[in-house]
């Protein structure tokens, strides 16, 4: 889609239909002879890898709906019954579980390699901030696909979770309380709340992927970033999609799908609580109410904060301030290689979410084990560092950072004229 | 349905802590005695099985249901995931009463006033001891025994921990701990007090294949059985698993050669 | 994914590779396509209901049962000899459908009375008209047998078509005696 097509139908029907629907062309032009620079390393993997999970969570969803009950009544029957008589019932439900674990672990390491290599900026700031959209209704399609076993964590979270919205009382009285019941259908979560999840969780998929075909599309208009962040400057700098970087990104999913496999065939269950074999009871909460790894960040977020809308207000920016980020990070050098600042804050930022995933699986009161230090002020410093790093720490950097000297293209640096050695077979 | 018992439970265990408020009564990690399915190719031991399910019917059943298990699952007939045989699953669900459809006269009762009943096919599930929750916990002094159908996938520490619970009564209580009226001391549940009475006992059951019916023995054995019931698939899924992840070393290592010789051209 | 890349040194090998690759990947799809289509297969829950007992010593002779079996009604009916006798006194040659229409024996298989039973006093179908799918009404019609109520096809007492639109007789399911007194369908 940049620059003009290089596509030449070859047979008379190719001819024929691409004067009427180019799609072969369109297919030549964005998974054939695409230009993709030349110095991609595994971390570029990932949108492939996403797009294959994207996949096998539509695919093993449909199947799964086949047979799963949308009622207070059956749901956790309907689940159990796939796992025991559904023909592969068991494989199908691991893959579609475990699924969105894989499915988030690939989509945290695509978002920190962008976060990393500057792939924002302009040119591709709408591309970016797709992107947030997508992960935002990953999130969504997660929630609600949680709740669907019906177990007790899956009733819990849904009523915590909806229960954040009751907090707009606090600004305008009633409206909150007004909202909740909107979600619910009902003055608690309850059958008419399962079936309008259900009905959720199965479209947002779709409404994903029509935001992975946008994605894509913004992708191709000003190509891929690269490790270097710096502009192609002609063929020299790139080589055709296919075959170089569908052969690198099979090899590298399949790395990813070994990963997978291990834990769907052999630790199915290392990711969930047991408490959501425990069919839904709404008499009583379980002690410890935790959501997947995947949201545990954000879960800390909310629990450092005492005051209760002003908790939800700190978890739902710290999603919101994302959108931001290509006009918040000030500097002119995309790749944080040659940010010898902004690269450490970088890895701090890291070891923030990770420390607050950890901090988001205990109590808010709970106390560093063996140790008595109360985790509670790790929390607050770890949420509070998220927000400095894309409200204060991108910003001033480009002021004050001085860069190291960029190489002048991509194919000087990767022949070993350039300022860095950057060998991509070899990654 | 566990719940309500849970929450009976931590009733307790709130009053008792003003009882027990100097003792830490949180629980003892589970004991792991080793199982014959722990492994990645590690199946389930076929004679535990049986045994374990003769502990689960003999003692368990009496206040545990198990109603997500189907009698047709016993049987490993048709590529079925048991361990008895079609006639012996079948046989096994005849020994069952089940309800009964209303017969002609639309009764659903007999003239006593007794429900209906007719003996269990292979396609019904272990009918429940109790008719419904109130029944329950009016025979259990207002425990409700929970349906032990994936137990083991329900407690953190899975067959270790319900092991561990079975084989973890007769211990005295350390001094100042005060044992709850109708309730057990088990240090390996949460709090302590325990409303489930010590199920085992030495010689309990007569294992037909000449097992010595030890406490340990029978609880490893049921722990075993209920292992399978939570998950009867597992034996495929580590099947199918190994045959996967041999594909899938296999054509990493095609793809990594074929990924190579490509970007072998582009120095 | 195979590569048409040609260099001077093996070619063949540089091309196995690549086709290997592609091939494994094909396959490695196809067997991931297997339980996706497999699930839709009747489950271990429903195929338990695959078979279905019958205790037969409460029918009495000139009455007809009806069982579910796999979602369909089978017709247990005790024959009086006198339907026996109708029965066996039809020609062969007089029949529309002269095939037994009988799981329990080859597709080619007369319609003889003989043919359509096990034992003679029980007749055992499978309660759908071979017409459109209607369930027929017993004891009714010219023949004495059964009667669509939906487009006037018309049975006799072995439940073979004499009249009307269905093209060929009741079906017989397969079933088995397992003591005089008991069947099993299925």
């Amino acid at each position: 889609m940049a620059g003009h097509s290089t596509y030449v139908p070859k047979t008379r029907f190719a001819k024929w239909l691409d004067s009427r629907l180019p799609i072969l062309r369109l297919a030549n032009d964005t998974m054939t002879t695409f230009p993709t620079p030349r110095n991609l390393n595994v971390w570029y993997s990932f949108g492939g890898i996403l797009t294959f999970m994207l996949g096998i969570q539509i695919v093993t969803g449909i199947v799964l709906a086949m047979h799963y009950v949308p009622s207070a009544d059956k749901a956790f029957d309907s689940v159990e019954n796939i796992m025991r008589d559904v023909n592969y019932g068991w494989l199908l439900r691991y893959l579609h579980s475990n699924g969105a674990s894989f499915f988030f672990l690939a989509v945290y390491l695509h978002i920190f390699r962008g976060l990393y290599y500057g792939s924002y900026k302009a040119p591709r700031e709408i591309l970016w901030i797709i992107g947030v959209l997508i992960y935002v209704l990953m999130i969504a399609t997660a929630f609600l696909g949680y709740t669907l076993p019906w177990g007790q964590m899956s009733f819990w979270a849904a009523t915590v979770i909806t229960n954040l919205f009751s907090s707009i009382d606090q600004v305008l009285p009633g409206a909150g309380t007004h909202i909740t019941q909107w979600l619910w259908g009902g003055f608690a979560v309850g059958d008419p709340t399962l079936n309008r999840f259900f009905s959720l969780h199965y479209l947002l998929p779709f409404v994903i992927a029509g935001l992975v075909v946008l994605h894509i599309w913004a992708l191709h208009v000003p190509g891929n970033n690269n490790p270097l962040g710096i502009d192609v400057k002609g063929p020299q700098d790139t080589v055709p999609f296919h075959p170089y970087y569908t052969v690198k990104d099979a090899f590298y999913l399949c790395l990813f799908v070994i990963l997978y496999a291990i834990v769907v065939f052999y630790l199915p269950n290392s990711l969930v609580e047991p408490d959501n074999y425990v069919p839904a009871n709404p008499l009583v909460t379980p002690p410890e109410i935790v959501p997947e790894w995947y949201l545990l960040p954000f879960y800390a977020m909310l629990r450092s904060i005492p005051q209760k809308l002003f908790g939800v207000i700190v978890l739902f920016g710290a999603l919101a301030v994302l959108v931001f980020v290509p006009w918040l990070d000030t500097s002119r050098v995309r790749s944080m290689r040659f940010r010898p600042l902004a690269k450490q804050f970088f890895w701090a930022l890291v070891v923030d979410c990770l420390l607050l995933g950890y901090l988001g699986a205990h109590r808010p009161d709970a106390v560093f084990p063996g140790t008595g230090i109360p985790m509670l002020p790790f929390a607050r410093l770890g949420t509070a560092y998220y927000y400095a790093y894309f409200l204060l720490i991108l910003p001033l950097l480009g002021i004050f950072e001085t860069p190291k000297p960029l190489p002048a293209t991509i194919a000087t640096s990767v022949t070993g004229h350039g300022v860095e050695q950057v060998n991509a077979p070899a990654e | 349905m566990r719940f309500s018992r849970l929450a009976l439970a931590l009733g307790f265990s709130l009053a008792a802590s003003a009882a027990n408020a100097a003792l830490d009564t949180s629980p003892l990690p589970p004991k792991k005695p080793g199982w014959s399915f722990d492994g990645p190719l590690d199946m389930y031991d076929r004679a535990s099985l049986q045994r374990g399910f003769q502990v689960y019917k003999e003692v368990c059943s009496t206040c545990h249901s198990l109603n997500r298990v189907a009698f047709a699952a016993l049987s490993s007939d048709n590529g079925g995931y048991g361990f008895f045989t079609g006639p012996q699953a079948k046989a096994i669900a005849a020994g069952y009463k089940v309800p009964a459809d209303p017969n002609d006269k639309g009764e659903t009762t007999d003239e006593k006033g007794q429900p209906l009943m007719r003996p269990g096919i292979t396609a019904d599930h272990f009918p429940p001891p109790f008719p419904n929750e109130q029944a329950a916990r009016a025979s259990n002094a207002g425990a409700l025994p929970p349906d032990l159908s994936v137990i083991v996938k329900a407690r953190a520490g899975g067959p270790d921990y319900v092991y561990s619970i079975l084989t973890g009564f007769h211990q005295k209580p350390p001094a100042g701990f005060t044992v709850l009226p109708n309730k057990y001391y088990n240090p390996y549940f949460n709090g302590w007090n325990i409303s489930m009475p010590p199920p085992l006992a030495p010689n309990q059951v007569t294992f037909s294949d000449g097992t010595k019916a030890t406490v340990d023995q029978m609880a490893h054995d049921v722990v075993t059985f209920l292992s399978w019931a939570a998950e009867p698939t597992m034996e495929d899924r580590k099947r199918i698993g190994f045959g996967v992840m041999l594909f899938l070393l296999a054509f990493a290592g095609i793809l990594y050669l074929s990924y190579r010789r490509i970007w072998a051209d582009i120095h | 994914m195979s590569v048409a890349t040609t260099t001077a040194d093996e070619p063949t090998r540089r091309d196995f590779i690549h086709i290997a690759a592609a091939s494994a990947g094909g396959v490695g799809l196809a067997a991931l396509a297997w339980p996706i289509i497999d699930q839709m297969n009747p489950s271990a829950s429903v195929l338990a209901l695959s078979s279905v007992e019958f205790d037969l010593s409460p029918v009495q002779a000139g009455q007809q049962v009806t069982v579910m079996w796999r979602g369909k009604p089978v017709f247990v009916r005790r024959r009086t000899p006198k339907e026996i006798a109708e029965a066996r006194a039809v020609p062969l040659a007089s029949l529309p459908d002269q095939l037994a229409r009988n799981a329990n024996l080859p597709d080619s298989a007369q319609a003889t009375d003989q043919d359509r039973t096990i034992k003679p006093e029980w007749l055992i179908l499978v309660g759908i008209c071979t017409h459109l799918g209607c369930i027929p009404l017993d004891h009714q019609g010219d023949f004495g047998g059964y009667l669509c109520p939906c487009h006037g096809s018309q049975y006799d007492t072995a439940g073979r078509i004499r009249r009307g639109p269905a093209p060929e007789n009741l079906y017989v399911p397969p079933y088995s005696f397992l003591s005089p007194t008991r069947i099993k369908i299925g």
